[in-house]
This record gives structure tokens, C-alpha cells and sequence, in this order.
């Protein structure tokens, strides 16, 4: 019995130091130097154009699930998704030589890219779906995004426990040419739970940075002034980390 | 001859043990997050499962509370000590023969009677063997851990990551796809808990201070 209490005393010192470790400022930035090698590893072994592996339509998983907002709870919202977003726009800015606004109707008409992709949700599941829209280059190209602008940011329609859901990415992964902002899923127009109209494709990266209900784009030199400062919904409110191909 | 364990082989061992628990504990705070495990390479239903897994109490878990983020934070920063402290010492290990000395086994160590031998001989928990630093039970199962169970940790943890997977798409097709490496990743975890216990078990029956005091001096030469 007394062995037991200290062996059960000993787990409590070495979780409750943890505890210590992971609130402590050191212990954010071990983390965050250890998140960061994962990222300069990934990008070292891999070319920076490197594709995530593309699937047949016969890989295409039955049920494409929705996960985190599944709708966004408006009026013009819902009014919009029954007349096919007439009204919705896409508007493109930040450091940018020109502000752009697209309507769904102008990303269709651009040349559009087709991947039969695994979504990777950081919970641990993966569902396959084949993704068709623009890629992100092409609007960026239009707009002609300015040198100093290190980051893209996404800003979304969806509201997520009370917090508008965003993210952001680097430069990289921006220009990658898996990464699109998708319409369509299996030939189809998006399905609301799934972000309609518009979601962003970030394909070496899990599902929470392929942000939902897309309305604006926006090219930054830092994420530091933007909501919380951490570059993303989740890496803010909750702690997950901004480089999510791990 | 019986050798005392070297410096390296004590330094690896306690790393591993400190990164091993950390894993594990933050592993199961991951797990909580979809309780279902699949074959090929996507899966998000429970009719796609095939198995359901318990939640795993906050106690058993890293941090001890329901918190993905921070498990997660927690698995990324010791699977480098983890990855890095195994590939060292198995270099070191092949260079300076610990592995051709001590752990391999020989042909007559596999004939059944011999097996069998040394099977009778743990159950009377005589842990004695002389000449060699191990039996061949020990050999076979320091083997395995050594050789499968923590090499295939780390690379289904690198097949489950996204970003890695650009860089050696073969790895995880190599394993059956995605959520084949995830299952892989969860199997050989409980494998690798299943010889912790047994590894505690007979320190305790086979003189636990002494081998603790080995394990962390390096103990004595023995002819």
C-alpha cells in the first residue's frame, strides 16, 4: 500500500512539474522552437513545391465530414446559400497594389485547378474529396501583391464559440500549387458544412488551417496586430500551433 | 565476459524512458480527440472504424485535462529527443559493438530446447546467465523494442504528418496509407506499455536496487 502511494505520489510530481513546464515562458518557447524545426525539416526535405499526394475518384471517402462551424448563422447567410450566393464576394487586399473584389462567378471563369486530396483533421481523422477552384497564386498575381508582405491572412462569414474564424499563412504556402480556393467538392458546389461557397485548400497542412465561408483575403508583413497575434482562430483562443504539417 | 553498461547505453536509457512517458501519456490526451482507428488512408466515420477506443482518464493523459493543443505541443517536442536519441544509439550501438557483443542472438540460442530452457528458467525467476550480458529472452525482447516497436514509432509519427509526407510519400503508402500508420502508431504504443511493465516487473523480482544502482552508475565488470 505505501509503495502504491508513492509511486501514485511520484506520477503527480512529474504531471504537476509538466504543468509548470507548459505554463511557464521557457516551456512556450521550447514548444515553439521544437514546432519550428518540425517546419524547417518538412520544408528542408522537401522541395518547397512538393505536392501532397493526389487520389483517383475511386479513393473519394463516402461521407466528406464537417467539422468546427458547420454553418454560419445568419440571415443573409442562409438567404444566400438558397439562391446559389449571387451576392457573395471575395475581396482581395492588404499590401497589394490592387484592391480586387470577385464574385463566385469571376473565380469560376478563372483557369481552374481539380485534386483529389486527403484532409487530415488534427484530431486524427482524414476524409478524401476532390476540390476544384482557382489557385490562390492567380488572385495573388492579379492584386499584385507587394514585396514587404510576409503573410497571407484568410477572413471568414463563420462565427466559432463566439470568435470570427481566421487564418494565415506564409508566402510558400501561399504560392503552392495545390493551394486554391475551392467552389466545388466532388463536382459539386460546396456543401454547407464543408464552408459554401468558398474554402481554402492549404494541402500539406491539417484541416483547421483550411479556413471556411471565405470572404476577404488580405496580404500582411506580420501577424502580430491581427486579433489575437498568433496567426490563426485556433492558435489563439486555444493554443494550437500556427504550423500545422506536423 | 559480463561488461558494466557504458556511460552512452545509461544516458540513452533514461532519455528514452523521460521521452517515452512523455509521449505516451500526451499520445493518449491525442487519442481522446477521435476515438476510432482505420485502415487505408482516410477514415472519419465510425462506420469506417476498425475499433472504437475508451477515453482515456484525465489521469493517464498530458496535461491532465482534455487539451489537444497541449498534448500535441508536448508529443511535437519529445518525438525530437525521442527520434534523435534512438538513431544515435544505434550508431553507436553497431560502431561500437554493443549490438554484435551483446544483443545479437546466435543460431543454437534459437533451437526450440534452448528457447524452452530459458523460458523454464524466467519462470523460476532465475535471471542468472553466464558468459553473456543477456539471455536470450532478454536479447529477443530488447530486440524487438529496440529494432521494431521504437524505430516504428518514429517513422508512423512521420507518416501521419502532413508536411512530411511530401518529402517520402513512399512511408506511408509503405504502411498502408494514413490512417493504416495511425492505427500502426496506436498499436505498437500499447506493444511498447506492454514491455514497460514486464521491463519493471522483473527489475522487481531480479533485485530492483541493484539494477537500478547499475542502470545509473553502470555497475561493475564481471568475469
Amino acid at each position: 500500500m505505501k509503495r502504491r502511494t508513492a509511486l501514485v505520489g511520484l506520477g503527480a510530481l512529474f504531471t504537476g512539474a509538466c504543468s509548470k513546464v507548459a505554463e511557464s515562458r521557457a516551456g512556450q518557447s521550447l514548444f515553439d522552437m521544437a514546432e519550428n524545426w518540425h517546419m524547417k525539416a518538412h520544408r528542408a526535405l522537401a522541395n518547397r513545391q512538393a505536392l501532397a499526394p493526389e487520389f483517383t475518384k475511386v479513393d473519394i471517402s463516402p461521407v466528406f465530414k464537417g467539422n468546427g462551424s458547420i454553418t454560419v448563422d445568419s440571415d443573409i447567410y442562409r438567404d444566400q446559400l438558397s439562391k446559389g450566393f449571387p451576392n457573395w464576394r471575395l475581396r482581395v487586399g492588404g499590401l497589394v497594389k490592387n484592391e480586387m473584389s470577385f464574385s463566385l462567378e469571376n473565380l469560376r471563369a478563372l483557369p481552374q485547378r481539380s485534386q483529389i486530396t486527403r484532409h487530415d483533421c488534427v484530431e486524427g481523422w482524414s476524409a478524401i474529396g476532390e476540390w476544384t477552384g482557382p489557385q490562390l497564386s492567380l488572385l495573388l498575381d492579379a492584386a499584385e501583391v507587394l514585396p514587404e508582405a510576409n503573410f497571407i491572412v484568410f477572413y471568414c462569414a463563420d462565427i466559432l464559440y463566439g470568435k470570427r474564424y481566421y487564418e494565415s499563412i506564409d508566402m510558400v504556402d501561399a504560392y503552392h500549387p495545390q493551394t486554391i480556393v475551392a467552389h466545388e467538392l466532388n463536382g459539386e458546389p460546396l456543401p454547407e458544412k464543408n464552408g459554401a461557397p468558398l474554402r481554402m485548400r492549404i494541402e500539406r497542412q491539417l484541416g483547421y488551417k483550411h479556413p471556411k465561408y471565405l470572404t476577404r483575403i488580405e496580404a500582411v508583413a506580420s501577424l502580430d496586430d491581427i486579433e489575437g497575434g498568433k496567426g490563426g482562430f485556433w492558435e489563439d483562443n486555444y493554443g494550437y500551433q500556427w504550423y500545422a504539417g506536423i | 565476459m559480463r561488461k558494466k553498461h557504458s556511460l552512452l547505453t545509461r544516458i540513452w536509457h533514461w532519455l528514452n524512458a523521460l521521452c517515452v512517458i512523455v509521449l505516451f501519456m500526451s499520445g493518449l490526451g491525442i487519442s481522446n480527440a477521435h476515438r476510432y482507428l482505420y485502415w487505408g488512408n482516410a477514415g472519419s466515420q465510425p462506420s469506417e472504424a476498425w475499433t472504437a477506443v475508451i477515453r482515456f482518464p484525465d489521469w493517464a493523459t498530458l496535461p491532465q485535462r482534455y487539451d489537444l493543443a497541449e498534448s500535441r505541443d508536448w508529443h511535437v517536442l519529445f518525438s525530437w529527443p525521442f527520434a534523435i536519441g534512438l538513431l544515435v544509439f544505434w550508431i553507436a550501438m553497431l560502431i561500437g559493438g554493443h549490438f554484435w557483443r551483446d544483443l545479437r542472438t546466435h543460431r543454437e540460442e534459437w533451437k526450440s530446447a534452448a528457447i524452452w530452457a530459458d523460458i523454464v528458467k524466467h519462470a523460476k525467476l532465475d535471471f542468472t546467465h553466464d558468459g553473456a550480458k543477456y539471455s536470450f529472452l532478454q536479447k529477443l525482447s530488447y530486440g524487438i523494442v529496440l529494432g521494431v516497436l521504437l524505430p516504428v514509432m518514429v517513422f508512423t509519427g512521420l507518416a501521419i504528418s502532413p508536411g512530411f509526407e511530401p518529402a517520402a510519400p513512399w512511408l506511408v503508402d509503405w504502411f498502408g496509407g494514413r490512417q493504416s500508420a495511425r492505427s500502426i502508431h496506436f498499436l505498437a504504443a500499447w506493444a511498447l506499455f506492454a514491455f514497460f511493465v514486464i521491463h519493471i516487473l522483473l527489475v522487481l523480482l531480479s533485485g530492483p536496487v541493484k539494477q537500478m544502482r547499475d542502470m545509473i552508475t553502470g555497475g561493475r565488470d564481471e568475469t
